[in-house]
């Protein structure tokens, strides 16, 4: 008998995924828990198992395809009878719905409005979406009357006839449809020239998803801009003279990072509007700080989260970040590594820049960075002296977050990396 | 006018033929004595002599060979295959030959040449009497294939095969034979090629055919009819060249489509024209395009049931259009 297996939900939020790529052809065998395919959802490739030992016998969604939690996305031929499906059905992936076309709902996890009997809900017919687009109505909010709930032609047609074209889109759609393509603007990007001898690249899903999460939140959110620079001779020295007893001890190397992580989740707690999330009619303030540091991979840049960075010191911050940084760089991170951040930081000192205007990871409010250290001449009581400086910037919501926060909480991160004495034990 | 058969609308056009154009020959195996073994060409050697209808050879490359050579010669051949089934070793002098001589040539010879030939199944046939093969020549640039499908088209599109400067496979579906009536002008008139013949209105669904699948469609139509559902019937009548305005302007009307043969499915005539629809008619699509033919297996069986199982009926037909109808 066949298993079908459906998109799982691979984070709480998680209502949809790109498949990257099946691992498994049809006519593979397979056995339960190995990796059948990678979803795309976030940043990052997650590997589905097979819920169930047997034969692909059916792949039902192509690579490249965005399927929401719960659609089918193949088939796998068991051997034996009904009882292994049975088995098979209690395991964590959801059951498929009854074959019958008048099945019951399918099961409605979306969050968006789902109607009752739409097993195709979303799935229009080319003709069905081109006439609702050409008059303006929104095909979820009819009755279907075709097979298992389908809003045939006919419907738009009847629902045309009878005046709802004065229907408007439903606002309700899936926040992130909804925000990549803001209050109907069809703003075309410049077409790049294409001159012989020039290559063109195809988009890789990570690429893709990096590009339609930039220009969200470039597009949605009024970015606001301040930088401080922070003395951190003091911390230097610190680090210098702890560094090689901190990488014996603790096997990892002692960076700057750890440092800012910390200072960072002291200055959230002291200005707690700068770790929350705008939510439309709404600020929603979150409870816990979960710090997502941007990382840069061969696959393209990355943002894993620190849950809980306020609960964890110094050494337990630079074990983080150093196990995150790896499986980064391997391809190895779970969707739990990057979903639920609260806010981010970006170490861009490590390449070495001064000045950054980095781009919000929305919903977040603000992004920080760190620029490099550099050692420059500073003024010191009335003295010039030879000071280990940086540069800390702050992308922030303006919605959300006014430039006297965003000003204090960067004072707070000051006050703060600058507390470090040479003494101070880690 | 007078009602006549499939069968008889196809011998008094070859006897129009023949009076009207001196160039005019007919000949295959058993066409002259014999009348052919349907007897469609029964009576016209006695009336035109055995110089114009004469038997040939039990040898297929030769009859559509030497009609090559005549044709490219000035008369203007009317070739039989007895049945499609046996017109595979004729392949050769059809496609490589006759499809390309007026290319080769650079336009100084050409071909005009009508090869009929009795096809399908439904009539017990077994393996070697029941094939549909137009979809091997109607992929050949260079060639004509018609398939009519009442009395009426079969006469006014032979007239037009005759007419056509090019080859001509003429397809005649061995069932239709004596199965249909109807009335057929006695004067010469011609059917265009490549002109669908749209046989029924309707909104719901575009039943697509040719040949004997047409009638089938037809009584689907009418069963439907009853039921609230409401078929467009579009009888082909020649599938190269085939009508892509009729086609699509169907599709566009009714946003559900089924193409209906009795050849096999995979790479039959159907693909191509679900492939036209797909490619200009998307956007007007309402239910995937369906193809309902027959089955990808080696042949149809000679007993009754395995042919049953085989052929498209109309039942088939109206059961699948039903179930598009309720997509």
């Amino acid at each position: 008998m066949a298993h079908t297996v459906v998109m799982p939900q691979l984070g709480e939020s998680v209502t949809e995924g790109t498949i990257g790529q099946w691992l498994k052809k049809v006519g593979d065998s397979v056995e339960e828990y190995e990796s059948l395919l990678e979803v795309l959802t976030d940043k990052v490739n997650a590997e589905v198992p097979s819920p169930v030992a047997g034969t692909l016998s059916k792949i039902l969604v192509e690579e490249g395809a965005l399927v929401a939690v719960g659609t089918a996305i193949c088939e796998i031929a068991v051997e034996g009878g009904a009882d292994d499906g049975e088995k098979a059905a209690g395991e964590s992936v959801e059951p498929t719905p009854a074959p019958s076309p008048a099945a019951a709902p399918a099961p409605s996890r979306e969050p968006a409005a789902a109607k009752a009997g739409e097993s195709d809900r979303g799935r229009y017919s080319p003709a069905v979406r081109r006439l609702a687009a050409e008059n303006g109505i929104d095909p979820g909010a009819l009755t279907g009357t075709g097979s298992g709930g389908r809003v045939t032609r006919n419907d738009v047609l009847k629902a045309l006839e009878e005046g709802a074209a004065t229907v408007k889109p439903a606002p309700s759609a899936t926040s992130s449809r909804a925000v990549a393509e803001p209050a109907g603007m069809e703003i075309q990007g410049a077409r790049a020239v294409i001159a012989e001898g020039d290559e063109v690249v195809p988009l890789s899903s990570v690429r893709s998803i990096i590009a339609q999460r930039m220009v969200r939140s470039k597009a949605t959110v009024p970015h606001a801009w301040l930088m401080v620079e922070i003395d951190v001779t003091n911390l230097a020295n610190l680090r210098n003279r702890t560094k090689a007893a901190f990488k014996a001890r603790e096997g990892v190397s002692l960076t700057y990072l750890p440092f800012m992580l910390k200072s960072v989740t002291s200055a959230l707690r002291k200005v707690p509007i700068i770790n929350a999330q705008w939510n439309g009619d709404s600020i929603v303030m979150k409870k816990r700080i979960n710090l997502g540091v941007a990382m840069d991979t061969e696959r393209g840049l990355v943002v894993p989260v620190i849950r809980d960075a306020d609960r964890l010191s110094i050494v337990g911050l630079a074990q983080a970040t150093q196990d995150l940084a790896q499986r980064a760089r391997a391809g190895r991170l779970t969707m739990d590594d990057l979903s639920q951040g609260t806010f981010t930081v970006d170490n861009t000192g490590a390449v070495g820049t001064m000045l950054t205007y980095p781009i919000i990871n929305a919903p977040e409010v603000a992004i920080v960075t760190m620029e490099a250290v550099v050692r420059r001449p500073m003024v010191v009581d009335d003295m010039i002296a030879i000071r280990s400086m940086v540069n800390c910037c702050i992308s922030f919501d303006h919605r959300v977050v006014d430039g006297a926060d965003a000003a204090r909480f960067l004072r707070e991160l000051k006050r703060s990396l600058e507390a470090y004495g040479p003494d101070t034990e880690l | 006018m007078a009602v006549k058969t499939f069968l008889e609308a196809i011998r008094e056009g070859l006897r129009q033929e023949l009076a009207r154009d001196p160039r005019v020959i007919i000949y295959g195996e058993d066409v002259g004595v014999r009348g052919g073994v349907f007897r469609v060409t029964d009576g016209l050697q006695a009336e035109f002599g055995a110089d114009r209808v004469m038997d040939s050879p039990l040898a297929e490359a030769a009859i559509v060979g030497t009609a090559i050579g005549a044709a490219v010669n000035g008369l203007r051949p009317i070739p039989e295959i007895q049945f499609a089934d046996f017109i595979f070793p004729a392949i050769n002098q059809i496609v490589q030959e006759a499809a390309r001589m007026r290319y080769r040539s650079n336009n100084d010879f050409e071909v005009p040449i009508v090869i009929r030939a009795p096809f399908g199944g439904g009539v017990r046939g077994g393996l070697y009497h029941s094939q549909s093969v137009e979809a091997f020549f109607a992929h050949v640039p260079g060639m004509c294939v018609v398939i009519p499908s009442t009395p009426y088209d079969a006469k006014g599109l032979l007239a037009a095969a005759v007419d056509q400067p090019d080859p001509v496979l003429f397809l005649e579906h061995k069932a239709l034979y004596r199965s249909v009536r109807a009335e057929v002008p006695e004067e010469r008139y011609v059917i265009p090629l490549g002109k669908a013949d749209r046989k029924r209105e309707g909104r719901d669904v575009t039943v697509i055919g040719y040949g004997l699948m047409v009638g089938f469609a037809l009584s689907a139509a009418q069963t439907l009819a009853e039921e609230g559902i409401s078929l467009e019937v579009i009888d082909l009548r020649s599938i190269r060249p085939f009508d892509r305005e009729a086609i699509l302007e169907s599709a566009r009307k009714t946003g559900k489509v089924m193409i209906v043969h009795e050849d096999n499915k995979t790479g039959g005539f159907g693909a191509e024209i679900s492939a036209v629809i797909a490619e200009e008619a998307l956007f007007y699509l309402d239910a995937p395009i369906v193809r309902l033919t027959g089955p990808d297996v080696p042949a149809m069986g000679f007993s009754p049931p395995l042919e049953h199982a085989f052929m498209v009926t109309a039942e088939k037909i109206a059961e699948a259009a039903r179930e598009l109808a309720r997509f």
